[in-house]
Formats: structure tokens, C-alpha cells, sequence
């Protein structure tokens, strides 16, 4: 019977969470690098036992890990992370020039088809890419040197880099998006970058349609159909069907067009799933009901998925790499919030039950699929 | 030998207990203390100080000797009691944070 391997990051610590194909009965792993800021983890589709883990600290910077045997023992791998050339400015909080200075890995993004390849995005947002599995990086330097960078600016969170596509039928095309910068796409393997936020509308900004500067939150795509991207912006659920030539609202019936997670079913290429968060500055969900909010349409048409989650009194947030699906028969979905909460749903998001309720608060959820 | 204390996340990286000892070649600096240390556990570069600038991470400090030499010159030398062994450079982490 396949199996599921959930890697889970939080404020203090990584937890690998296990269980059979029924996702009913759970084995709880860790504190691994316990008090340690988990921001990701990731493992590869070519070798699932080898696992990134980004481990950061604002005393004493960044860590990479990476295991070689699903996540029982860890070994450090290069954590040199140096921009190509002169730096350069972007904007800082308060609109001057601040120089790129590298803080941490966001998300790690390993190949499709090379366990010793993997992408890393970092605050202040730029691409790396390590061909020697975690030992040594370089900068794709493209992404920010295509013209827009002095543009960008922090989000709350920082200037990150957090969501690293990777086009499954064109090794040379991946997607990327920053906070707040919007979203890019290469069709070169890195070396040049477009700016793809035709359509995107952010009123908090001097120009809501300008080419940069939109607080993009996440990016999600199928892998059967590349073209079609779904994004959760600052405010609005976000479609693009020309990879991100241009793109159209799809929030529809939400109660809020807040949030940070989406995801795309496995096996169901327009069912998608968000989780409204009340903005601008709350930041946690409507009405104290946290919900999971699932479109079998592609969007525009939302239904409201509430068994087993806390339907009165929840303040928790869900950040933007916290969700993440399977791809067994039964599609599973999974979600880690700020309390400390990882829920699963074994049945597409109809039914969910807590795994774990009391680990430091989450900021990423992954999840493997195993035979 | 130089004895230099780290703080609790650094030990648990590189293994080691709460103070190392290092042979270092004279002159003994700041900067020839953190060279030996990192030449010794390669884990620690970038954990104290930036890999390319050198420069101490902020929330950290170095003291030695009841004073705080956080802000000295990479190449200041370090006071005979800790070249003699009988007192440690101490690498503090901040008491902040959550």
C-alpha cells in the first residue's frame, strides 16, 4: 500500500509526520533542529528519500540540510549564498534604495528530473541553483538583473522569494514569484526573466496595474497542464490559462479574497482549494471559522469545506507554503497554521481531522507520496 | 591553547560541548580565533560572521576578560589571559527573541 511522508516546518523545528494510505493513523517525528526556524522543506521527485531543509536563525543565519534517507539523519551542505556581480538596491519599506543583502531560503524547489539539481529562493528575493545536491550555489542572476529589481519592494513578511515552479513539459520554463514584486517566468532555464502581472490589479500600490510591485502570495499549477496558473494574490484569486501572459479574477463567492495558500487537486486539474484570511491587518479567518475553500470549476464558484475543522473561535493563520497535496487514488489535502495545526483531508477536502495540534506555529507543509 | 565558548545552537551544529579548544599560531586576533574555529568545524562558516565580509553577525557579541570586544579590529590581538589559556573568548548570542 503507497504511504505518505508529510515534512512539516515551524518557528521551532521540523516534524516529519508518517502514515499509510488510509491517513488515519499518524507517527509524529521530531523536533528535528529543535529552536531553529524550519522556513521549508522539500524532497525530490527523482529521489524521495533526499530532503532540503532550510534552517534559519536571525542570530547566526543560514543552514542548509539535506537528508539522504527520508529525513532519519541530516547532514549541513553549502549555505554560501552570494549574489553574481554588484548587487544593486531595491526599494526599502519607505520607498529608498537598500542594498540586496542575503537573509535566509524561503523554498527549496529540486528538480523533476536530477536529484542533484534543486532551486532555492531567498530573502532579498533572488533564484540559486545547486547541481551538486546542497554543496555549493549560484545566483540565476537574470531574475534580477532583467531591469525591474530596483522596483521592488518588501512585503511585511520581506523582499522573498517564495514560490519556485517548475514546468514538467519544458525543462526550460519555470515560474517564480516575490513578495512584492509579482511574478516572472524564464523560457531560457534562468538566464532571462519576463515579468508576467498583465492583469493583475493591486490598489495599494501608485499604479495598481504596473508591470511590478504586486504583493503576489502563491503560485499553483497542475502538471498535466503547465499553462494554467492559479495565484493568491495580497487580495484577489488570480487565473492565467497562457502561463501568465495575462491573467483574470477568479475569487468569485469567497468571503475573502485574502489569503496565502493554492493548491491544485492531483488528479483534477480544475478543482482548486484557497483559505480566506481576513486582511488587511487581521490576518486570520472570517468569522473565527477556519475554512477550506475548494472550486471544481477553476475558480469563480467556491464551496465552503468545514467538517472537522473549528467552526467558532479560530484566529489562526495559514502561511502561504503551508499546503500541500498528495497524489494518492484519494487526493489528499494538507494544511499547517500558525497555532500549530497540521489537518489532513483523505477524501479531496470533503472530511478533515487534525494530526498534530500543538506544534510551534507553521510556516510549511510539504508532502511525499511513497510506494 | 585557545579556549573559546559558543552558544547553545552552535554546539548542538557542530557537535561540540559548550567550549572548544583551538592551537592557534600567533598572533592570536579575533580573526585568527574564528579562522582556527571554522577551519575546525567548516559547519560554523557563515554562523558568526558573514562568509564574504567577515563581519560579525549582529546578534552576536565576543567578550573576553569582563570586556566586550564586539566592536574591536578583526586584528586586535586578544588579551594575554586567553592566549595563556586561562580564560576563554566567548562568542554570546543576544538574550532576545521568542
Amino acid at each position: 500500500m503507497s504511504r505518505v511522508r508529510v515534512l512539516v516546518g515551524t518557528r521551532k523545528g521540523a516534524f516529519i509526520l508518517t502514515a499509510d494510505g488510509k491517513r488515519q493513523k499518524w507517527k509524529v517525528d521530531g523536533p528535528h533542529f529543535g529552536g531553529w526556524e524550519i522556513y521549508h522543506m522539500k524532497g525530490s521527485p527523482v529521489n524521495p528519500n533526499r530532503i532540503y531543509a532550510s534552517q534559519s536563525s536571525g542570530w547566526f543565519g543560514q543552514i542548509v540540510h539535506r537528508s539522504d534517507d527520508g529525513g532519519l539523519t541530516w547532514e549541513t551542505v553549502g549555505n554560501e549564498f552570494v549574489y553574481d556581480g554588484v548587487p544593486g538596491t531595491h526599494q526599502w519599506y519607505d520607498g529608498t534604495a537598500h542594498p540586496w543583502e542575503f537573509s535566509r531560503v524561503w523554498h527549496f524547489e529540486p528538480s523533476l528530473t536530477d536529484a542533484d539539481i534543486v532551486y532555492a529562493g531567498v530573502e532579498d528575493a533572488a533564484l540559486f541553483r545547486s547541481a551538486d545536491a546542497g554543496l555549493t550555489w549560484q545566483e540565476l542572476s537574470g531574475l534580477r538583473g532583467h531591469g525591474t529589481g530596483p522596483n521592488w519592494q518588501p512585503g511585511a513578511g520581506g523582499m522573498c522569494l517564495h514560490t519556485i515552479l517548475l514546468d514538467p513539459s519544458n525543462p526550460d520554463r519555470i515560474f517564480v514569484a516575490i513578495s512584492a514584486a509579482g511574478a516572472f517566468r524564464t523560457d531560457d532555464g534562468g538566464k532571462t526573466w519576463l515579468p508576467i502581472n498583465q492583469g493583475l490589479k493591486s490598489e495599494y500600490i501608485p499604479d495598481p496595474n504596473a508591470e511590478v510591485g504586486h504583493c503576489v502570495h502563491r503560485l499553483a499549477l497542475h502538471p498535466s497542464r503547465p499553462n494554467v496558473l492559479f495565484m493568491q494574490k495580497h487580495w484577489d484569486v488570480m487565473r492565467s490559462d497562457n502561463a501568465g501572459e495575462s491573467w483574470y479574477e477568479v475569487s468569485g463567492n469567497l468571503p475573502s479574497d485574502f489569503g496565502f495558500v493554492v493548491d491544485v487537486h492531483a488528479h483534477e486539474p480544475e478543482t482548486v482549494y484557497v483559505l480566506p484570511i481576513k486582511s488587511d491587518s487581521e490576518h486570520y479567518p472570517p468569522e473565527g471559522k477556519l475554512r477550506v475553500y475548494r472550486s471544481r470549476t477553476g475558480g469563480n464558484e467556491w464551496e465552503a469545506l468545514t467538517k472537522g475543522l473549528p467552526q467558532s473561535n479560530c484566529y489562526v493563520n495559514v502561511l502561504r507554503d503551508a499546503m500541500a497535496v498528495d497524489s494518492l487514488d484519494s487526493c489528499g489535502v494538507y494544511f499547517g497554521t500558525t497555532g500549530g495545526q497540521v489537518y489532513v483531508s483523505a477524501d479531496a477536502g470533503d472530511n478533515w481531522m487534525p494530526i498534530v495540534e500543538n506544534l510551534p506555529s507553521v510556516l510549511s507543509v510539504e508532502v511525499q507520496t511513497l510506494p | 591553547m585557545i579556549r573559546v565558548t559558543i552558544p547553545h545552537h552552535l554546539r548542538t551544529l557542530a557537535g561540540t560541548g559548550a567550549e572548544v579548544s583551538l592551537a592557534v599560531a600567533e598572533p592570536v586576533t579575533i580573526q585568527a580565533v574564528l579562522d582556527e574555529l571554522e577551519r575546525e568545524y567548516p559547519v560554523l562558516r557563515g554562523t558568526i560572521r558573514d562568509h564574504v565580509t567577515k563581519e560579525r553577525r549582529p546578534f552576536l557579541r565576543f567578550f573576553a576578560c569582563m570586556e566586550d570586544l564586539s566592536h574591536e579590529p578583526p586584528d586586535t590581538p586578544l588579551p594575554y589571559s586567553v592566549t595563556a589559556g586561562a580564560e576563554p573568548f566567548m562568542i554570546i548570542g543576544a538574550i532576545a527573541g521568542g
